[in-house]
């Protein structure tokens, strides 16, 4: 085998590929990405037998191949190469890069060892790649980071039509996101699980320009692979299996109080009212009407307060909430006001964003809080 | 300025008769009810008493007019009721009886850091370092109760003696609202005409077994030699002749501030059978959450600990993703951590233990989880524990298990390995 390509061009596709690779793979070869040149196409892969990403590149190919090598190895050097071509070559069982005056020599792993990548299921449709990474972001911020209960370190995807729904807790907040796309099915009813992590990862790495393939198994087919595709990269992950809990019913069927609240400042609020408040205590809002006051901090330490405007309708309400879940709820939020929905005060509050202070609330976006209780 | 003895020896207050009766110890009277009257003034005076409102509730406290109809604490609830049947039943309200018993500790705190609270109403104080301070124990006495009084409202009783144990029996005998003060010389006076049943560790079985023998006041058992009393009753008996001599050298120790908490069981047999083990898991959770409770603390992460026949211990811990101390949680991380350590290496049991680590003050903020339907059991948890303390920390003998320890209970319910 023997190909060369820009140096730009070569980094981007190993780095893409090989951010897939599991930091303790499960067997040696899967430490590897899997080279292969034919017809004027290098493809890129790694596998770590949930994940796989793949990409394909236009480069010379003086000798079509199909090699396996280190991938960490590869990624750190062709980074550090001049911007000039680069050629890859194999010579016996090594592997040559050359560009200008450096050369290395890599070992090479043995292809036949390296386990068949997995299919790419069909396309589903299209959704728009920024739109599509705004709602990972939104939603995978209630998303479980730990694994007592594995299932909750998923995303849940309910897929009506041209709407998908998103869906993730960590039993002490849930985040509820809708998205239009475009299905090649009108009729598609379908739901799925990714896990959180792999939502984040296709977000950042495949969702950045124009629009993102959403691939999912024929209703028929055993697979358990998601696939998502854009621009000649592509990557599919095993879908969690399991009974999702059935989250909808928390959200209130209906709440008496609402305050609006502009959002930048009420976030620099509790970020700052926050540093009083240690590991396990809380920032309490104190809503009246036409303002929000914020308190943290007990009496004997430091503590700390901050007004703010706010527009409530319905009764004055006192709630706590531990800083982190509500700093990360409003950072999600992305518009100029918040509105906060509450039945009473130990009840879960809802946030959701709006455009004006009296505008309608917008309710594509929701996050449910559970609110901390205050004991003496 | 105080007045100093330029030889050094102690100041004229020392002449006062109580002055070697340093061990106080205060006990709230009809501490749950009395709390109540802070906020129920028209029951003052009144046949009253504290209990759940439920099928098999008992009497967690009753005032002391509904105990002249006969109703006592521990009592079952329909029993009290038939006794005393215009008598006013009280919901409890734990919060209410922890921030008393908060407040109440820190009043005692101030006279001298040398305490140590025996339970949520009871402690013992060593006043010895506060006489120079405060004069003679008899007036420290008085003073805690004035203070107490004073700052919370409710009655106290006090007893004065120079052992715990005479402290104890002190201050039972001037309840309620009262002080009693047994200096050093009167200790054996003050003892030797009371029934047996007076003495710590007699119960009515050991009292009937003692009267049968001809010893019915403690002044008989003083009288007996200690060596034979072993013979008759085991070790115990040289320590009931003791304390019936008003000889107890038991030191009042302050609790430390804990960094953790942990209960563990050593096993007379190697314990291999796995829903054994998870058994012995879930009883553990619950006697290091009712620690932690009683201590008013919650645990931010946990770790097990299991030790091999040839000795070899091993640990394994895990953050908790929200501070607790009710036992179903700490169970659930106690049982993964076990699975791992037994995954890892598996071998019988000849210890595990449990120890909840990073513990934080719960008088701050509680971050509950959303109510889960098909997980409402959770919120039912910590409201359960609750209850069951509220009996366990009155009458600390009290069996009260969740049903898988109790023999002949449900078969346990082990969480299957993933």
């Amino acid at each position: 085998m023997k190909f060369t390509v820009e140096r730009d061009i070569l980094t981007d596709a190993v780095s893409w590929t090989a951010r897939s690779l599991s930091p303790r793979p499960p067997v040696p070869v899967l430490s590897g990405l899997l080279i292969t040149a034919e017809d004027g196409l290098v493809s890129i892969a790694s596998f770590d037998y949930e994940t796989s990403a793949q990409l394909e590149i236009e480069a010379d190919i003086e000798t079509p191949g199909k090699i396996l090598v280190s991938g960490r190895l590869l990624n750190d050097i062709v980074r550090s190469l001049p911007a000039a071509p680069v050629t890859v070559e194999t010579e016996g069982s090594k592997v040559i890069v050359t560009c200008r005056n450096s050369r290395f020599d890599l070992a090479t792993m043995p292809v036949e060892e390296y386990p068949a990548l997995p299919e790419l299921p069909e396309s589903a449709g299209t959704v728009d790649g920024t739109a599509f990474a705004h709602a990972v972001a939104q939603v995978t911020v209630a998303a479980s980071k730990d694994d007592t209960l594995p299932i909750l370190t998923a995303v849940k995807l309910e897929i009506e039509g041209d709407r998908i729904t998103f869906l993730a807790t960590d039993r002490y907040r849930l985040a509820l996101k809708e998205l239009t796309w475009s299905p090649a099915d009108p009729s598609i009813s379908t739901s799925l699980l990714v896990k959180s992590r792999t939502l984040t990862e296709v977000a950042k790495s495949l969702a950045g320009g124009g629009d993102l393939e959403l691939r999912l198994p024929k209703e028929t087919s055993t697979s358990d692979l998601v696939g998502f595709s854009s621009g000649g990269r592509r990557t599919t992950s095993v879908l969690v299996d399991g009974e999702y809990p059935k989250i909808r019913a928390l959200f209130p069927e209906s709440s008496p109080i609402h305050a609006v609240v502009a959002t930048g400042p009420l976030v620099e609020a509790v970020n700052r009212v926050k540093l009083v408040a240690e590991r396990n205590t809380a920032v309490r809002m104190v809503f009246t009407d036409g303002q929000v006051a914020l308190d943290a901090g007990t009496g004997n330490d430091a503590s700390a307060n901050e007004s703010l405007d706010a527009a409530l309708e319905g009764d004055e309400i006192t709630v706590a909430f531990n800083p982190s879940y509500l700093g990360e709820g409003l950072n999600v939020i992305d518009a100029p006001y918040v509105r906060f929905s509450f039945t009473t005060a130990p009840k879960p509050a809802l946030m959701t964003a709006q455009q004006e202070p009296d505008a309608p609330e917008q309710d594509d976006y929701r996050y449910l809080v559970m609110p901390v209780r205050l004991t003496h | 300025m105080e007045e100093r003895n330029s030889a050094g020896g102690p100041p004229p207050a020392a002449q006062d008769p109580s002055w070697d009766a340093v061990i106080l110890h205060v006990d709230m009277d009809a501490f749950f009810l009395s709390v109540e009257l802070l906020e129920r003034p028209d029951l003052r005076g009144r046949p009253a008493l504290v209990a759940h409102r439920g099928g098999r509730s008992v009497v967690l406290s009753a005032s002391y007019e509904a105990r002249r109809s006969g109703v006592r604490s521990a009592m079952p609830l329909a029993h009290a009721l038939a006794l005393c049947p215009g008598v006013a039943v009280v919901e409890p309200r734990h919060e209410g009886y922890t921030a008393a018993s908060r407040q109440v500790m820190d009043i005692l705190g101030s006279f001298t850091p040398v305490m140590e609270q025996l339970s949520i109403d009871e402690a013992f104080l060593d006043v010895s370092g506060a006489r120079r301070r405060l004069g003679p124990p008899a007036r420290i006495g008085a003073l805690i109760r004035e203070r107490v009084r004073e700052r919370t409202g409710l009655p106290c009783t006090v007893g004065a003696a120079t052992t715990k144990s005479v402290a104890k029996i002190a201050s039972t005998r001037a309840k309620p609202d009262g002080l009693g003060v047994v200096p050093g010389a009167q200790t054996r006076a003050f003892l030797d005409p009371l029934p047996v049943s007076a003495l710590w560790g007699v119960g009515p079985v050991l009292q009937r077994r003692l009267v049968e023998a001809g010893l019915e006041t403690v002044g008989d058992i003083a009288a007996q030699s200690p060596r034979r009393m072993q013979r008759w009753l085991g070790s115990n008996g040289p320590v009931l002749v003791d304390l019936a001599r008003g000889i107890d050298h038991r030191a009042v120790v302050p609790e430390r501030e804990a960094k953790s908490l942990g209960v563990e069981r050593t096993f007379d047999v190697d314990v291999t059978d796995r829903d054994e083990l998870h058994r012995i898991l879930v009883a553990l959770s619950h006697e290091c959450a009712f620690r932690l409770r009683r201590s008013g603390v919650r645990a931010g992460a946990i770790s097990v600990k299991l030790k091999a026949p040839d000795l070899t211990v091993r640990n394994r811990s895990r953050s908790l993703a929200v501070p607790v101390d009710s036992a179903g949680p700490l169970a659930e991380a106690a049982e993964e951590l076990l699975a791992e350590l037994l995954a890892a290496r598996r071998h019988p049991a000849r210890l595990v233990g449990l120890r909840a680590e990073r513990l934080s003050g719960a008088g701050v903020a509680v971050q509950d989880a959303l109510p889960w339907e098909d997980e409402g059991a959770e919120a039912d948890w910590s409201e359960a524990d609750r209850v069951a303390d509220d009996i366990r920390r009155k009458f600390p003998s009290a069996a009260l298990r969740p049903a898988t320890l109790v023999d002949g209970g449900p078969a346990p319910r082990r969480p299957r390995l993933r």
